[in-house]
C-alpha cells in the first residue's frame, strides 16, 4: 500500500493543524457568544485529531486512531454537558455573553 | 503537481476558510452551517488518508450528532443577531495578536522540532481498516471503551438533570 505522505508531507498537515488550532484559540477570544466559543473548542479539538491521524499514518501505526476514536467520545459527552449548562443558563439570565457570566467575581 | 496533493491542497483551503468563516460570521446558523461544512472537509482529510473507520465515526458523531445537538440548542435560545454587541477593541486587537502570535510559535516550534525525514516507509501491514481496529480496540483498549461508555452515560443522565424544569414553586 503507497503511502500517502510521500506524496503530501506531514508538515502540510502540521501546518494545517496549527493553522485550524490557532483559528480556534482565536475564535474562542474574538467572541461573545457562548455557542460560538463551544464551536471554536470543537475546532481546536479537530485540528488536534487531524494532526494524531497523520502521526498514525507517519508511525504505520494504529493507536493514534484509537485515541482519536475516545477523543471524539470525549468532545461528544462534553459538548451535550456544555450545551445543557448554556441552556440553563440562557434560563437565568436571557442572553449567553459570556461577559454577563461574572456572578462568581470577587 | 500530483491531483492528490491538488485535492489536499482543496480540502485544507475549505477546512481552513470554513473554519474562519465559523468564527466571523454573526448569525450563530450560519456559523453552525459552516461548522457542518468544516468537519465534512476533515472527513475528507481522514478518507484521504485511507483512515474509513474514523472518517465514518466522524461524520456520524461530529455532523451528525453534535451539530443537531448546537442546532436545536441555537433554536431554543431564539437568538437575534442584533442581540451580539462587540467586545471592546483592545479585546478583538488582543485576540487578533494573540492568534498571529500562537501560530507564529507553534510553526516554528514544529519547524525546528526535528528534521521530518524525507520519504515515509511503507511496513505494508494493514493498520487502519475497520478488522484491525475493532479487534484493537477490543483487545488492547477494552477497559477504555468500557470507561467511555460509562462516561457518556453520565453525561447523559446529567444532561437530563441540568436542563429538567425546575417547578416555579421551589
Amino acid at each position: 500500500m503507497n503511502n500517502i505522505l510521500n506524496q503530501i508531507g506531514i508538515e502540510n498537515y502540521i501546518f494545517l493543524s496549527v493553522l485550524l488550532f490557532c483559528i480556534g484559540v482565536f475564535g474562542v477570544l474574538y467572541r461573545r457568544n457562548a455557542i460560538i466559543v463551544f464551536m471554536s473548542i470543537e475546532i481546536m479539538l479537530n485540528a488536534v485529531n487531524l494532526l494524531f491521524v497523520a502521526f498514525s499514518t507517519y508511525h504505520q501505526d494504529s493507536e493514534g486512531q484509537v485515541f482519536v476514536f475516545f477523543s471524539m467520545a470525549v468532545a461528544a459527552a462534553e459538548v451535550a454537558v456544555g450545551l445543557a449548562i448554556l441552556v440553563s443558563v440562557f434560563r437565568n439570565l436571557g442572553s449567553i455573553d459570556i461577559d454577563n457570566l461574572k456572578n462568581l467575581k470577587g | 503537481m500530483s491531483p492528490i496533493l491538488i485535492t489536499f491542497y482543496c480540502l485544507a483551503a475549505i477546512t481552513l476558510a470554513t473554519a474562519f468563516l465559523t468564527i466571523y460570521s454573526k448569525n450563530p446558523i450560519h456559523s453552525a452551517i459552516y461548522l457542518v461544512l468544516c468537519f465534512f472537509s476533515i472527513a475528507g482529510h481522514y478518507l484521504l488518508f485511507n483512515a474509513q473507520f474514523l472518517a465514518i465515526v466522524h461524520i456520524i458523531v461530529y455532523s451528525g450528532a453534535i451539530m443537531i445537538l448546537f442546532l436545536f440548542t441555537i433554536m431554543l435560545m431564539n437568538l437575534n443577531k442584533e442581540n451580539e454587541v462587540h467586545k471592546p477593541r483592545i479585546t478583538r486587537l488582543g485576540a487578533i495578536v494573540v492568534f498571529v502570535v500562537t501560530s507564529i510559535v507553534l510553526t516554528t516550534i514544529f519547524i525546528n522540532s526535528k528534521p521530518i525525514a524525507g520519504e515515509y516507509p511503507t511496513t505494508g501491514e494493514d493498520f487502519q481498516s475497520i478488522k484491525v481496529l475493532g479487534k484493537i480496540l477490543l483487545n488492547e483498549y477494552m477497559v477504555p471503551f468500557e470507561f467511555a461508555s460509562i462516561l457518556l452515560l453520565v453525561a447523559m443522565i446529567g444532561v437530563v438533570l441540568l436542563s429538567k424544569k425546575e417547578k416555579p414553586g421551589k
